[in-house]
């Protein structure tokens, strides 16, 4: 059989308590491998390294325990989202160009508006059952697949709707989909949890928690597949699986980790915490690992033999450049890595949710840190964009999401005949014929 | 007196066949007169071993399968524990790493729910995994993979994703295992929307569907059973594959339909050549598919007969046979003189002593037994 991927040298941290902004020990060492530093100063990375194939190599230690529990977790409310020395935030030497930075402004618009024209949608009978909103956290799906190519894949939950726009899945398709029609992505028969889409690698939309993350990492076995097995020299796609705090106490998530580090897959575990699931604090679900006061989703990732990595995921940049160093180290053949965005919702849980829970003071806290209207600004101080063009490329994105109504409202209801149809991949013997009529069997 | 109790064999071992008096097919219906169908076609043919036809025992054959399988699709690849250097633990996979890598016969961690889901990912993204449970009971912890992704996907993506994979291992009740490795979970499965059971009896079939059930492009759950891995017989070419919605007739007749599957086709050909004796005529299907029912070859037999009898492994609640019988009896009353009767495990679990396991089971006096009810007393020969 042909070898691993080459050219993984174990990733080797030393931490040490911070007393201020460190860079990264042993970073020149590693510059040399990999070309440029993998985190910039400022932000630390909790890693372990793993020998590569048998070589005895050292084992790195877990960073950021000490450091954590001497710095002091913020006011109770919010929770989390102190000082966390380890947390990757806005680095302003991370920059981008004009062409992505007006990307990246209308993806999380189209977004954002997508899921208000639900809600609206939805208030009005247009849309039915369990529909549950992104607004808020829209710099992870901009972030992170933003950075991806069309060939790679994608792996979501029931919260999916923006993964599925930001993969590129046209918006009068997910809109139909939702309204139950015929011309939706799954052809109505999906819904608002089960969204996918072959053409865009987007391998759906999940109802329960936990259930695409082997999925994801299924997908990332077949491009390490066809490159080592069936020869493929190109096959350097990449799985980005996406699931919330809640998930992270689930087996499978913890089994997938496994996995996925002992088979090197390449793949990006994104947890998008957003402190709540439905009404369960995380706090309240989760326990903090020894020596910390709070729970660390992140760091359950060295124990599995990845980097895990904690980033501001209110801000769109800083989520996409550690999008980009994780997606960088999945296609060179290095491996996972886990992904935790501290980000949050700004509706309830779906719109069944009364959402009494959750304090005031929290959501005025995370309201202030809206990544719309803050990357906004960005775009206009940095010169990326006038505000002559911003507002044309708002309009541009209120047309689209007004066009994906019309889309929707204009498709057709699926007829009784479509009852039958896509049971199977191969229909025969079923009494559903290949046409998806219902075929009586065979005998007088 | 018909003996229940078998030889005991070890788990992969070479060259002792699992059930003494009820063995092949061929060599029952050999006994009991009857000419021996060939399956795939319906129709009698005389009973030849061809050039390319071997003998061979059930765990070679699903070998051979899966070898040959492999050699023809490169997608094709199986994931399991310790299916690689193990080789699996009924030898099904015996050696094939060393031929086809570790990639291909993938030893997987215990985590049966994620390593299905991993294989549902694979097959989604143009694979073609065999997924192996140890034993079937272990999927339960699969459960949510099987019924929600494996069953659903394509219908839920609107054809978009097909998943076509082999979910396969051995369940029934063995030697003496106890409870939780004595499960028949054809019964939990059924009712899964989009996936197909099938379950192999012979060494012949096993082959056969399995290279059928890989090419398939529907999720097959794929049912073995633990005692049947010994059993021997010829096995067909490379090319030989069976119909996937089939039944098999196993013995023609003409006096009441049993339908079977899995080991209980070999308690049923055991009852059979005590009821030969006797005089009676049975017809044995042997259902091979058991989702979806092979109507049509159980119509054209009970058309004949007018009496079905079930002789399952299943339980009683909630059995393959429980929903056979309601089927059989919702479309087939005017062809009925006897209410369909179903002969099934007891709704207990598997106890440990032999006693109790064999009184859990269907035994071939209880089919002779339902025979003679259903048929009248013995017909003079």
């Amino acid at each position: 059989m042909r070898t691993t991927w080459t050219g993984a040298r174990a990733v080797r941290m030393e931490g040490k308590v911070a007393s201020g902004p460190r860079g990264v020990v042993g970073s020149r060492r590693r510059a040399s491998s990999f070309g440029r530093p993998l985190w910039k100063s400022r932000s630390r990375v909790v890693a372990s390294a793993q020998a590569e194939g048998g070589k005895a190599g050292p084992s790195g230690k877990v960073v950021g325990v000490a450091s954590v529990s001497k710095s002091k977790s913020s006011s109770p409310s919010p929770k989390g989202s102190g000082s966390n020395p380890d947390k990757v935030v806005n680095d302003p030497s991370f920059k981008v160009d004009k062409e992505a930075a007006r990307a990246i402004y209308v993806d999380m618009l189209r977004g954002r508006n997508f899921e208000d024209m639900c809600a609206q949608m939805y208030y009005r009978g247009k849309m039915f059952g369990f529909v549950h909103l992104y607004n808020g956290q829209e710099a992870v799906s901009t972030g992170v697949i933003g950075a991806m190519r069309s060939d790679d894949y994608v792996c979501s939950t029931y919260r999916d709707h923006v993964h599925a726009v930001s993969k590129g899945v046209p918006m009068g398709k997910v809109m139909a989909e939702l309204f139950g029609k015929k011309d939706g992505i799954c052809r109505g028969q999906g819904g608002s949890m089960h969204m996918f889409s072959a053409e865009h690698n987007f391998l759906g939309g999940f109802a329960f928690i936990g259930e695409g993350i082997p999925v994801g990492a299924g997908a990332a076995f077949q491009a390490r597949y066809k490159r080592d097995v069936l020869g493929d020299e190109s096959a350097d796609q990449v799985c980005a699986s996406f699931f919330g705090d809640g998930t992270c106490n689930n087996g499978a998530f913890y089994e997938t980790l496994n996995m996925a580090s002992l088979y090197k897959l390449p793949c990006l575990f994104v947890v998008e915490n957003n402190k709540w699931a439905i009404g369960m604090a995380h706090d309240r679900a989760t326990a903090p690992s020894m020596g910390d006061k709070e729970p660390y989703i992140y760091k359950k990732g060295p124990a599995f033999g990845m980097p895990g990595v904690l980033v501001d995921g209110m801000d769109v940049l800083a989520v996409r450049k550690v999008a980009e160093e994780a997606i960088a180290r999945a296609r060179r053949g290095d491996g996972p890595t886990l992904i935790e965005c501290e980000t949050y919702r700004y509706r309830g849980h779906s719109l069944a949710d009364p959402d009494e829970l959750r304090k005031p003071e929290e959501k005025e806290f995370y309201a202030k840190r809206d990544p719309i209207p803050k990357f906004r600004e960005y775009l206009i101080k940095e010169g990326l964009a006038t505000e002559k063009e911003v507002k044309a490329l708002e309009k541009q994105v209120d047309d689209e999401v007004e066009e994906a109504v019309e889309f929707a409202d204009a498709s057709p209801r699926p007829g009784k005949e479509q009852l039958l149809e896509n049971v199977f991949a191969d229909p025969s013997g079923f009494g559903i014929a290949a046409d998806g009529g219902s075929q009586s069997p065979n005998f007088p | 007196m018909v003996s229940t109790v078998h030889k005991r064999h070890s788990v992969g071992g070479v060259g002792r066949q699992a059930c003494a008096r009820s063995s092949s097919g061929a060599l029952a219906a050999r006994r009991s007169g009857g000419a021996r169908w060939n399956a795939r076609v319906g129709r009698p043919s005389s009973t030849r071993i061809g050039a390319e036809e071997k003998e061979m025992l059930m765990w070679e054959a699903l070998r051979e399968a899966t070898d040959e399988e492999m050699e023809r699709d490169p997608t094709v690849l199986v994931m399991g524990e310790d299916v690689g250097h193990y080789g699996g633990s009924y030898k099904v996979t015996y050696d094939l790493y060393k031929k086809y890598g570790e990639m291909r016969l993938l030893d997987t961690p215990i985590a049966e729910n994620s390593f299905a889901g991993m294989g549902i990912g694979a097959a989604m993204t143009g694979l073609r995994p065999i997924i192996e449970g140890m034993n079937m009971g272990f999927l339960l912890l699969a459960f949510n993979q099987i019924s929600n992704n494996c069953g659903m996907l394509h219908y839920t993506s609107g054809g978009q994703y097909k998943v076509p994979v082999v979910i396969r291992g051995p369940g029934g009740v063995g030697r003496q295992l106890g409870a939780e490795h004595s499960q028949r979970l054809e019964s939990y499965f059924q009712s899964i929307p989009g996936v197909q059971l099938v379950a192999c009896s012979t060494a012949r079939n096993s082959k056969a569907l399995l290279k059928a059930a890989i090419r398939s492009d529907n999720p097959v759950i794929f049912f073995e059973h633990v005692l049947l891995y010994n059993v021997k017989g010829p096995v067909g070419g490379k090319d030989e594959v069976q119909e996937l919605n089939r039944a098999e007739v196993v013995r023609e007749g003409s006096d009441i339909t049993i339908l079977c599957y899995s080991r209980m086709r070999y308690v049923s050909m055991q009852a059979v050549g005590d009821l030969v004796t006797q005089g009676y005529d049975p017809e044995v299907i042997d259902l091979i598919s058991l989702k979806p029912f092979d109507l049509e070859t159980i119509y054209n037999s009970l058309k004949k007969t007018r009496k079905v009898l079930i002789v399952e492994e299943c339980m009683k609640t909630g059995g393959i046979g429980a929903s056979l019988s309601s089927t059989i009896s919702e479309n087939f009353i005017d062809e009925l003189d006897h209410e369909v009767v179903r002969l099934s495990s007891q709704d207990v679990p598997t106890a440990y002593a032999h006693e109790l396991e064999a009184a859990t089971i269907v035994q071939p006096e209880q089919v002779v037994d339902a025979v003679h009810k259903m048929c009248g007393s013995a017909i003079p020969a």
